[in-house]
């Protein structure tokens, strides 16, 4: 007899068909069959304002995006069916890098497929056998992916906690590497890490340090740098990963660094060399995008406005939100149990809004999530509209 | 440090987390007779690695089921 390998996700088709059969829709089929604009598309049917996309500064439909994106396909075509280290590598690979490198004043860019593989190859790489990796206990998949596709040590310490990360620093071995893994912004809560006292910390203690910036790109730090420069640390950072399919607006990931053997990493690093590279569009469109972010000084003083007045406005609502004041672009409401969740998710929609239901284990301390991220270009009404969706849902959820 | 003496601390840390108040020998498991979490696992390993001082990272973690096997990985880190 044959065992059936999938009877391991019975527990995951159970949950699922527990959720659906309420005759709720779908959290996790939604279809956008059109997209409008940065914040709008039309979902199942229905128009919606999306609240929930991480296109925080709306560059999916800038004019000078899309018609670099054009002039790549009609020059370059639609892939380069190649690795980076191979076929792969084109005039608009090397200018996505060069704009990489000004945007962040450092001296290497290196440009993956996706951030998921940025993380996973530079982490996996870096840190080898005998080499020990500390990482924030509420990293993102792709980081922990990384420590496990790696063959390094893994020690993980409570979320944000200094002390916690500082001990576990002092307990490593004498003469072994470190590599200590923090994110600027961590996306679950929406919440930023004290990089300054951390970053202090792990260099106190001889490690190099890695900080993931994707949630923060574009409209954290004078030149939207991140949280490392807006604390004033960036230059102690030894490398920090991005992606290009947030604030960037395409797909792609990255990591900058002013080590000087960096370049070494285009040779010795596996998710990078095995795979194909990015379509030559993604690329110009990536690059345009990079250049414009520079300034955006404009659209990041509205993305803020946002953001506080989206917080503040939930807050007055009665919604517990997963954190005090408004620190990212992300504001996530803390639902009291998934049922309560996924019903209120598909009264929004119904209402005409799209956020992110986010659930364990993806979460941490197992809470269900109503993850809003905004945008840039979603106007002073548009979120009002939305606060008025959020409180006739939370009323008729029974939840405010 | 000898085994005795590792073990009773061993079991002191793990009251709190010890939910349904299970009996614990060297067999028992803490994914399946204490029902440990993802999250409970790592409060309880925070708790045992700050009493030893010491280090058990994830890769170690793995190898450790049962009771039995964490106090015999105490102390052989805690040699160390």
């Amino acid at each position: 007899m044959t065992g059936d390998l999938f009877s391991k996700f019975d527990d995951i088709i159970a949950l699922r068909q527990s959720l659906l059969a309420g005759g709720g829709e779908d959290p996790f089929s939604l279809v956008m069959e059109k997209v409008l604009s940065p914040t709008r598309a039309i979902c199942n049917g229905r128009d919606t304002i999306l609240l929930g996309t991480y296109n925080y500064m709306g560059m999916t439909f800038d004019p000078d995006v899309i018609q670099a994106g054009k002039d790549a396909l009609d020059n370059y075509g639609a892939g380069t069916t190649g690795s980076r280290v191979l076929n792969g590598t084109y005039q608009g690979h090397k200018e996505c890098e060069e704009a990489l490198k000004e945007f962040y004043g450092m001296d290497h860019a290196m440009v993956f497929s996706t951030g998921y593989q940025a993380n996973l190859g530079i982490i996996s790489t870096v840190a080898g056998k005998g080499d020990y990796i500390v990482l924030d206990i509420d990293s993102h998949a792709s980081i922990w992916d990384g420590c496990a596709l790696g063959n390094a040590e893994v020690v993980p310490f409570k979320h944000n906690d200094i002390d916690a990360m500082e001990k576990r620093l002092k307990r490593i071995p004498e003469g072994a590497g470190k590599l200590v893994v923090l994110e600027g912004v961590y996306s679950m809560l929406g919440d930023i890490a004290p990089l300054k006292e951390m970053i202090a910390v792990a260099k106190a203690n001889g490690a190099m340090v890695l900080v993931d910036e994707a949630h923060s790109m574009g409209f954290i730090g004078e030149h939207g740098r991140g949280v490392a420069e807006a604390q004033g640390v960036l230059e102690d950072v030894d490398f920090v990963i991005g992606t290009f399919s947030k604030s960037v607006g395409t797909v792609g990931g990255f990591c900058v660094s002013n080590h000087p053997k960096f370049e070494v990493l285009r040779l010795v690093c596996r998710p990078y060399v095995f795979t194909a590279s990015l379509p030559p569009s993604v690329v110009a469109t990536a690059a345009t995008s990079i250049r414009k972010l520079m300034h955006g000084g404009e659209k990041r003083a509205h993305l803020w406005e946002n953001s506080r007045t989206l917080h503040g406005g939930l807050k007055q609502l009665g919604f517990q939100l997963g954190t005090d004041a408004p620190q990212s672009a992300i504001i996530a409401v803390i639902m009291p149990d998934l049922q309560k969740g996924a019903a209120m998710w598909e009264a929004l929609l119904k209402e005409g809004l799209y956020v992110n239901l986010a659930r364990p284990p993806a979460t941490p301390a197992n809470m269900t999530l109503l993850r809003c991220s905004l945008c840039a270009e979603h106007s002073a009404e548009q979120v009002q509209t939305i606060l008025g969706m959020f409180e006739r849902a939370g009323k008729a959820v029974g939840i405010i | 440090m000898d085994r005795a003496e590792v073990e009773t601390r061993i079991r002191s840390l793990i009251a709190p987390f010890n939910k349904k108040g299970a009996d614990i020998a060297d067999a028992t498991t803490f994914a399946g007779d204490l029902e440990f979490d993802s999250l409970t696992v790592m409060d309880f390993v925070a708790a045992i690695e700050d009493e030893f001082d010491i280090i058990i990272s994830m890769n170690q973690q793995a190898e450790i089921e049962n009771f039995g096997q964490l106090v015999d990985a105490v102390c052989k880190l805690s040699d160390k």
